[in-house]
């Protein structure tokens, strides 16, 4: 029953109307990649706050305990067991972490018997969360060396890199606000567009036509699926070209360019529907979007906020579009991007399902 | 097929009956005017009959089916200005006809609909830019796009200047010609009596009067009356040495109904035999104004609008609205 020739027709007479209005061309291309360059040159220095590392503890002496309990009183990094099943390496990129540590199964005995031990660090050199984890495992290695007698440097320090690849703050960004934007255009117009087009009756109006409405919010879900694919391309051009940044580009991106606008558009579309009044769907719309818009991984990746944020960010429909960017673009790590992708995908259908139900043409 | 046939129909709102038991039919081809004060239920009359809201009572038949359940059908066959037309900001009659063209899956010619509603001068203005009566013309213009059979417009001049008014009333008489059947709202007198065949005055929900004009003249107004200037001396005066019950209606008119030849005589001598002051005598029918006025007891304000002085009325009307 939906016709192709009305939806097009829609998307045309709607694109048409959006590429006249500067401000929807602003906030839809232009805002993401000012803020990319915003924030890419100030922090493309580092970022603070308490560093996850990984830790597998393959000793099985007091010692490595008691170092273990004066690296977490540093204040600076809160550590992670990891079982020692597990092969770290691959354990690291499974979590989308680059900073670890490893304490052979001799640690112990060697350190009573003054026998020379290394434990293992991993790290991604171009991190300042690196650089900080590094420093301050040195800090407590020394300690734990100048507390022997003759402090003889008996504890060494093993570097290793964590992921192939080199990490820079920008490659967290771009995908970060690719996630924005995904957000910021579809929600704010529709919630704006869905409350107005009812207060001037112009919804009743179009139900005088063979437009239906889950064509009319076919073409809108369209529309914002290639205003977010042309501001993807765009990020990632900006990114590359100012400052360098570099991440994986495959086609598991499609999905979550598709579902992202899809999800978001429908949930604009059920705040602007059942508010009463445009005020109120734009109240509620920012209610919804302004946490999302910082607590998803969108600015910096979560990992740095404290554990009762990260919790929130779970529940954030963001988070999981954000997360699996990542998983793609940084870490290539596709079973987190599985996971992702069918959060993505569940909500999605829900919304957009709820959205065509109580969304009307005309009242009673 | 009648394409309009109503009966009993029925719509309210809590306590107020916005339609209480309407009953009309509308011939083919004919122009048929549903007048009255704001608030009189018009606009919630021809939703009903277009399909976009439920009556609670009462059979409608628009060309042959009920508008409710029906609508997605019917709004093929139907053309419609709905009060207050709008459209979106950014797009141009031009591509507002477009649009509508292929909404409607017909291929029209933008230019030449516009040109007919003397909007081919403005094709390419923004809509957000045209004047109201550009817009209205541009409604009408959408309207004309599937070549419907009935036309539904809901006070299509309100608000418009003469001349855009009177480019409306030429597309709709051009409709007419063309045999089309057209339902029209207005609180234009002139506007009513310039288009339509029929005319249906409505008050409270209710139809209180409808035929041609004329018709509506004949039944409801007082017939013809002698009119003098002069003061209320002279209305007592003229009651009580005749038996024509003159009337003075405070603003120093005297007003004398006439049914025979023989009473505008017997008036004349009485209004001589006073000796009292009086000028400018001239005799006059009931407009279709006068009947109006007496019906929906209200008001023609300068504009030629309908006011009807009741506050508890116009309470209502912004509750609905």
């Amino acid at each position: 029953m939906a016709s192709a020739r009305r939806i097009v027709s829609d998307l045309r007479l709607y694109g048409r109307g959006y590429l006249r209005n500067a401000a929807g061309l602003f906030f839809g291309l232009i805002f993401p990649v000012i803020l990319i360059l915003i924030f890419g040159a100030i922090f493309s220095s580092g970022f603070s706050g308490t560093i996850t590392v990984y830790v597998q503890n393959q000793d099985t002496g007091p010692i490595s305990n008691y170092f273990l309990g004066n690296l977490t009183k540093t204040g600076t990094v809160s550590l992670v067991l990891v079982n020692n099943s597990e092969d770290f390496s691959k354990y690291l990129s499974a979590h989308s972490a680059s900073d670890g540590i490893i304490i052979p199964p001799d640690f112990s005995t060697n350190y009573i018997t003054d026998k020379p031990v290394n434990v293992t660090l991993y790290g991604n050199p171009s991190q300042s969360s690196s650089a900080i984890v590094s420093g301050t495992i040195n800090g407590v290695v020394n300690g734990f060396n100048l507390a022997r007698a003759g402090g003889s440097p008996i504890i060494g320090i093993t570097q290793t890199t964590a992921n192939s690849q080199v990490t820079k703050y920008i490659d967290f960004l771009v995908p970060g606000l690719v996630g924005f934007s995904i957000l910021i255009s579809p929600m704010f117009s529709l919630v704006n567009i869905s409350s107005e087009y009812k207060r001037i009756k112009l919804f009743k109006q179009l139900s005088l036509t063979p437009l239906t409405k889950i064509e009319w919010l076919a073409s809108k879900v369209l529309f914002y699926i290639l205003l977010s694919a042309a501001s993807f391309l765009l990020m990632v051009a900006v990114g590359v070209i100012a400052f360098g940044a570099h991440f994986a580009l495959s086609l598991w991106l499609i999905p979550f360019l598709i579902l992202g606008p899809m999800f978001f558009a429908s949930l604009g579309m059920l705040v602007g529907t059942v508010s009463k009044s445009t005020e109120t769907a734009s109240v509620v719309g920012n209610i919804i979007t302004f946490p999302m818009m910082f607590l998803s991984g969108t600015f910096f990746p979560i990992s740095l906020m404290p554990m009762y944020l990260q919790y929130l960010a779970h529940v954030l429909p963001l988070f999981y579009i954000i997360d699996g960017l990542n998983g793609v673009m940084i870490y290539s790590n596709y079973a987190q991007a599985t996971i992702d992708l069918i959060v993505v995908l569940i909500i999605t259908v829900v919304a957009f399902v709820a959205a065509a139900r109580v969304f009307k043409w005309r009242e009673d | 097929m009648i394409p309009v046939e109503i009966s009993s129909v029925k719509k309210f709102y809590g306590e107020i009956k916005a339609v209480d038991g309407v009953s009309l039919s509308v011939n083919e081809g004919e122009v048929f005017a549903l007048l009255g004060p704001n608030g009189a239920g018009k606009t919630t009359l021809i939703e009903i009959l277009e399909g976009l809201r439920k009556r609670d009572g009462g059979t409608v038949k628009v060309l042959g089916l009920d508008p409710w359940g029906n609508s997605y059908v019917l709004h093929r066959r139907i053309g419609v200005i709905p009060q207050d037309f709008t459209f979106f900001d950014k797009a141009n009659p031009r591509e507002a006809l477009k649009y509508y063209a292929d909404l409607f899956g017909v291929s029209v010619d933008p230019d030449a609909i516009l040109k007919e509603v003397l909007l081919d001068d403005s094709t390419e203005v923004l809509f957000e830019n045209l004047s109201g009566g550009q817009k209205q013309k541009m409604g009408l213009a959408l309207a004309l796009v599937n070549s419907a059979e009935l036309l539904f417009l809901d006070e299509p001049t309100t608000g418009l200047d003469p001349n855009a008014r009177r480019a409306i009333w030429d597309v709709i008489r051009g409709l007419k010609s063309k045999g089309r059947t057209v339902i029209l709202t207005t609180h234009y007198l002139d506007e009513a009596q310039q288009l339509s065949d029929r005319v249906a005055i409505m008050n409270h929900g209710h139809i209180v009067a409808m035929g041609t004009s004329e018709d509506i003249i004949e039944t409801h107004g007082s017939g013809e009356r002698l009119e003098i200037h002069g003061t209320e001396e002279l209305a007592v005066y003229i009651r009580a040495n005749t038996n024509l019950k003159a009337e003075y209606d405070g603003k120093g008119m005297v007003s004398i109904p006439i049914s025979q030849k023989h009473d505008a005589l017997a008036a004349l001598t009485a209004v001589e035999r006073s000796g009292l002051e009086w000028r400018d005598l001239h005799t006059r029918r009931d407009s279709l104004d006068d009947v109006f006025v007496k019906l929906v007891s209200g008001r023609i304000d300068e504009k030629g609008e309908i006011r009807v002085e009741n506050s508890s009325e116009n309470s209502r009307n912004h509750r609905r609205r």
